[in-house]
């Protein structure tokens, strides 16, 4: 901790600026990015990365930051989705003076509105008790959305206009650019907030209860106030996302209060990683280019997508950032070299495990097709190769690949570990030697 | 009236004790080894599909058995493999990992067997009805279902309290390094526990698969229900899950049989009708529409009239 200096020493202007320079370089990058990805379908995953984005980080103030996971939590981004709708619908009939930007206010305040009402039910519990109860929340909140057909509007959802609302500096919002700085606004916003959230006396408190409830009693904060503070504004942000969603779709419907929506920002924040800020955001934006591209690639996506997950889970419970993050105390040391010998080690380790991963990936496609698609003919196209699978040569060739990816990975990973050890011992000599 | 108690009655008990099928390998998985597995519904479903496929090949009666032994193997096969690594990460990692595990598992099984419906049917030997009650034909096919699970529910209770095997479970659950420091190797244990719980969880997958409908989507649909049964029964309470079972059973089924709806029974006690407004829905969907959250509201309501569930102990 640096010591604390009179305001507007130069001191503080520099710790100032060191704070900003991120958040700025992040603006101008939010700013430029679609100018780089000009595509009509590049601009809308940027819009639904934004989204996400808000979402999986309003999720890892649950999970992350105060140790709460939820299985419901689309639940606030649905029902803030449907408020805003509602909202819009009503702007537009009554011709009140609302501008489509101020909208996602709506979606917080009944994401927030939900969260307090949810979560003076279920914050009362912790760890797998508060789990499931989120689980039976969510499936409510959902089962319920077909029920009540007058504000979840059915099968079919609610649709609404974003341009028929008040235009102001001449934005009427209707191609998509306009939306996509809207989203970028209002994530990079969120962003903000939520950062500095967590870095109240309130977000560390958070912090503790998710360490230690019973210690964090002691100190003299009730942890199920706490809990149910964090959920109600989890559920805030959750609901921006939603209403972002609604106005990026002008559509929302019952789907996005399901099971399936909880699940992937649950798949999102703990890919990227829910143990650091920047981790969800790595999930946000990596899930939702996988959901796009890989469903254009293969109909299984969906098991790629559970098979990345439980891998994640397996082998590195800290998610993406948590991975890039271990790394960090020997850039620390600046100890280059072991980190050039450990990057050589990675990239041995490498070819083996592609060997493994494509070899898993065609079995996977044949026998995908042997089983589903076998009246469409024998043969498929993987990896620009056409193998014929009810020929036993592809399921031979497969099968040498997968055993021997795994058993050149087995040979290799030593090599790794061994680079990793000794880096780490030289950054503790370096660390020493300072 | 008489007739559809009685026959709501029977239904309820029957989806009860599958339920509590379930709930008790689930319940006694979460109090070894701390970890609600999330896939357990993606056994019974797993269950449900093996015996269809092997009641092709070899007949309902062999499958009934074969089924559940090959998915509690399988069952077994993940906890000594994957699970019990996981278990260094925490809970947290664990309850995830399941949660993949469920998620895959439905892939696989849309994978092979597709999307629709598989056609598993009753057993011609079990085809039949079983008595007649008020002009209504019981089939013997539920009949036979409601005795397996009796059976079975009998039987784990016999073993869990009288036999050498279900005293070193009992143990392992609350004093694991005392076991494991007298000679029995817990590991093993949990593993058998394991394996023993996704196997109920198949024998009902087996049983209720040709009454309900065999689909890729009944994990996700049942899932949550069970979730529902051993939290409002209180996490790790066996007496509670029971409990709770039959409750949410009983209510279900009940549920569907009533047509009624608050605008009607406003109507009777002489108010008038709601004719429009936002909570037009709210007044008048009827019993019947909302039996299937029917659980979740039990769930709410226990939660805020005793949060640790009908048995649960407080949280320590």
């Amino acid at each position: 901790m640096p010591a604390r200096r009179g305001a507007g020493s130069p001191g503080a202007a520099a710790a100032f600026a060191g704070l900003a320079a991120p958040w700025v370089a992040l603006a101008l990058l939010f700013t430029v990015l679609p100018m780089i990805f000009a595509s009509g379908s590049a601009l809308t995953m940027l819009s639904l990365m934004g989204i996400m984005i808000v979402f999986a980080l309003s999720y890892n103030m649950l999970l992350g930051e105060t140790g709460l996971l939820s299985f419901g939590h689309a639940v606030y981004y649905g029902l803030g989705g449907f408020l805003t709708v509602h909202a819009m619908n009503t702007v537009i009939h009554d011709h009140l003076p609302v501008p489509l930007p101020l909208m996602p206010l709506v979606g917080a305040f009944g994401g927030l509105l939900f969260g307090v009402i949810f979560g003076a039910v279920s914050t009362r519990r912790a760890g797998t008790a508060f789990a499931m109860i989120s689980l039976g929340l969510g499936e409510l909140v959902a089962s319920s959305s077909l029920i009540l057909r007058g504000f979840f509007g059915g099968e079919e959802g609610v649709t609404t206009n974003r341009t028929k609302l008040l235009r102001v500096f001449g934005l009427n919002f209707a191609p998509q650019i306009e939306v996509y700085y809207l989203i970028a606004a209002w994530c990079l916003l969120a962003m903000l907030a939520m950062y500095a959230l967590r870095r109240t006396p309130f977000g560390r408190m958070c912090n503790a209860v998710r360490e230690n409830a019973e210690r964090a009693e002691f100190v003299g904060y009730n942890p199920t106030m706490v809990r149910f503070i964090a959920f109600s504004l989890a559920g805030l942000f959750a609901g921006v996302a939603g209403a972002l969603a609604a106005i990026n779709f002008e559509l929302i419907n019952s789907a996005s209060v399901g099971a399936e929506q909880s699940g992937v920002v649950l798949l999102a924040a703990y890919i990227g990683g829910v143990g650091n800020f920047i981790g969800p955001v790595i999930g946000a934006v990596l899930v939702t280019w996988l959901r796009v591209m890989l469903s254009d690639l293969t109909d299984v996506w969906q098991l790629y997508f559970g098979l990345l997950f439980i891998g994640v889970v397996v082998f590195a419970p800290n998610g993406i950032a948590g991975l890039v993050m271990r790394h960090e105390p020997l850039w620390q040391a600046r100890a280059y070299g072991s980190l050039l010998r450990l990057a050589l080690a990675y990239l041995i380790a490498l070819g083996p495990a592609l060997l493994l991963v494509a070899g898993l990936i065609v079995v996977i496609e044949m026998s995908y097709h042997l089983s589903v698609k076998a009246s469409e003919g024998p043969t498929i196209s993987v990896f620009h190769l056409t193998l014929n699978t009810t020929s036993v040569w592809p399921w031979l060739g497969t099968a040498v690949l997968v055993v021997g990816g795994y058993l050149l990975f087995r040979r290799t990973w030593p090599i790794v570990d061994a680079a990793w050890h000794n880096a780490l011992v030289a950054a503790q000599g370096a660390g020493k030697a300072k | 009236m008489q007739e559809l108690v009685t026959i709501s009655t029977l239904n309820g008990v029957l989806y009860g004790m599958l339920l509590f099928l379930m709930a008790s390998g689930l319940t006694l998985i979460f109090s070894m080894m701390g970890v609600l597995n999330f896939a357990h519904a993606s056994f019974y479903m797993l269950g449900a599909f093996f015996g269809f496929q092997i009641g092709q090949i070899v007949g309902f009666w062999p499958a009934f058995v074969i089924a559940p032994v090959l998915v509690g193997g399988i069952g077994a096969l993940v906890e000594r493999y994957a699970l019990r690594h996981v278990h260094r990460h925490g809970p947290v990692a664990e309850l995830l990992f399941t949660f993949g595990l469920a998620f895959i598992i439905e892939e696989l099984v849309q994978m092979v067997w597709g999307k629709g419906p598989a056609d598993y049917r009753v057993p011609a030997s079990l085809d039949y009805p079983a008595f007649t009650i008020f002009s209504t034909n019981y089939p013997a096919y539920k009949m036979f279902e409601l005795l397996t699970a009796v059976a079975i529910f009998v039987a784990l209770f016999l073993v869990l309290k009288r036999t050498r095997i279900g005293l070193i479970i009992q143990a392992s659950i609350t004093h694991a390094p005392m076991v494991a420091m007298l000679g029995h190797n817990v590991p093993r244990v949990f593993m058998l526990v394991f394996g023993v719980g996704t196997g109920l969880a198949a024998v009902a997958g087996v049983i209720a698969g040709p009454a309900l409908v065999t689909q890729s989507n009944m994990a996700a649909a049942l899932g949550p229900i069970l979730f529902v049964v051993v939290v409002v029964g209180g996490l790790g309470s066996l007496a509670g899950a029971f409990v709770a079972s039959l409750l949410i059973g009983l209510v279900q089924t009940f549920a569907v049989s009533v047509n009624l709806s608050v605008a009607d029974v406003l109507g009777r006690i002489g108010v008038a009708r709601p004719t429009g407004g936002a909570l037009f829905d709210v007044w008048n969907v009827t019993v019947a529409e909302i039996a299937p959250i029917m659980p979740y509201l039990l769930l709410v309501l226990i939660l805020i009239l005793r949060p640790t569930g009908l048995m649960g102990t407080r949280e320590h």
